[in-house]
């Protein structure tokens, strides 16, 4: 087997950069506006975090986080940054499937879409577990 | 003390361990569950959360800065993240059914852990290792840049860098860490990856771990909103702030005087733990 291309792996991990900056840095935005619609409207006491409540179901499920966003309410915007900030690394590796493809490496095809899998069971069916 | 009080104290908390971590090489989400449990008098659960959203805000942004360096291997990574994942996947569905306690115990040392293992010599060793079937075969093989240009490595150890690796994401799943160190040590010592190399790679997969466990802990109610947003916001401007001031160099002085204050971060929570205080 030869040695992968080197170019065109650099080129791969230069759009991969910009992927990953450009994920975080929208999802802090969302992090930080959701934050100040949240304090705005919160003029009360600090939650009690010592004792565990667990969150609501609207603020657990894709779904959920969306329709809450949607309302404009500071938590479900907060949350809605956080999915997003936790989607990056899932389209990192969404993205490195389709380089893999084009770069005809099926091996790491394979590899890549195991790891895509498990990703995507944890974000949708991890409540089960 | 009102919301506001409280966001904002613990997003100052927040920035100054995103600057310690990056500064020290450590990560900022290692001292974020103990500061938050110790300090705040959080739920241990709701502190997790919050560390690995911020571990996924962090690596993500130092890795992009690192791949486009043309450090990082992106096969090796790529191929271990199923070990991670995997370990990611069963850590989180562990940490539901432990006790606070033994979660709390179990942090402690893993926290020792990573304050002696940030101690260590990093010295860049040779790199004429001869080539080894399994990396060939997944063809791992790569270079990097060095002062005297591109350097071509080999990688060995394929099946115990994997299995260590799975033991990394357990640790991720089940403490909200990046697990940075293991990660390190089964890059650099088992596989004979170059320092620099092994670091970066590693920061590139934490990302990748830590979403795997944060899927199953948003899904259970342990992120909460109110308490992740200032922490992701803090340890993030943080470690940003300390990667302008690092350029580089890492003080070992600081080094050793964060790995002292981690160190007795550990023995208070394992302390607690025993203790039932959790």
């Amino acid at each position: 087997m030869t040695a992968p291309d080197l170019r065109q792996d650099q080129r791969m991990d230069q759009i991969m950069a910009v992927l990953l900056r450009s994920g975080v840095l929208l999802a802090a935005s969302l992090v930080f506006i959701g934050g100040v619609v949240y304090l705005s409207r919160h003029d009360l006491p600090a939650m009690n975090y010592r004792v565990f409540q667990g969150e609501p179901p609207e603020l657990r499920t894709v779904d959920g986080i969306l329709r809450e966003a949607a309302k404009f309410h500071g938590r479900g915007l907060i949350q809605l940054g956080l999915l997003l900030l936790i989607a990056t690394p899932v389209a990192r590796v969404l993205f490195s499937v389709f380089a893999f493809i084009y770069e005809r490496d099926w091996t790491y095809v394979g590899i890549t879409m195991i790891v895509l899998t498990l990703l995507c069971y944890s974000l949708f069916g991890g409540g089960g577990l | 003390m009102n919301t506001l009080e409280f966001t904002l104290l613990v997003g100052m908390g927040s920035l100054l361990a995103g600057l310690l971590g990056s500064l020290t090489g450590l990560g900022g989400g290692v001292v974020i569950v103990p500061m938050l449990t110790l300090l705040f008098h959080v739920d241990i659960r709701y502190a997790i959360g919050a560390a690995l959203v911020s571990v996924i805000a962090t690596s993500s942004g130092a890795a992009a800065a690192y791949v486009k360096e043309g450090y990082s291997n992106v096969r090796v990574g790529m191929f271990l993240e199923i070990a991670t994942t995997v370990g990611a996947l069963v850590g989180a569905a562990v940490a539901l059914h432990l006790h606070v306690s033994v979660i709390a115990i179990i942090f402690g040392l893993a926290l020792i852990y990573s304050a002696v293992a940030s101690l260590r010599e990093k010295s860049e060793r040779k790199t004429d290792v001869a080539p080894d079937r399994i990396a060939t075969w997944l063809r791992m093989d790569s270079n990097y840049p060095t002062p005297n240009g591109m350097t071509q490595y080999h990688v060995r150890g394929v099946p115990l860098g994997f299995a260590l690796m799975f033991g990394a994401g357990v640790l991720s799943g089940l403490l909200g860490i990046g697990s940075g160190a293991v990660k390190v040590l089964a890059m650099d010592q088992a596989m004979k990856l170059p320092f620099k190399v092994s670091t970066t790679t590693s920061n590139f997969m934490i990302g990748v771990t830590a979403a795997a466990s944060a899927g199953i802990y948003l899904s259970r109610g342990y992120i909460d909103p109110g308490m992740a947003m200032p922490v992701m916001l803090g340890v993030l401007g943080g470690s940003l702030i300390g990667a302008r001031v690092l350029a580089g160099a890492t003080v070992r002085s600081l080094r050793l005087v964060f790995a002292v204050v981690i160190g007795f971060l550990a023995m208070e929570m394992i302390y607690n733990g025993f203790a039932g205080r959790m």
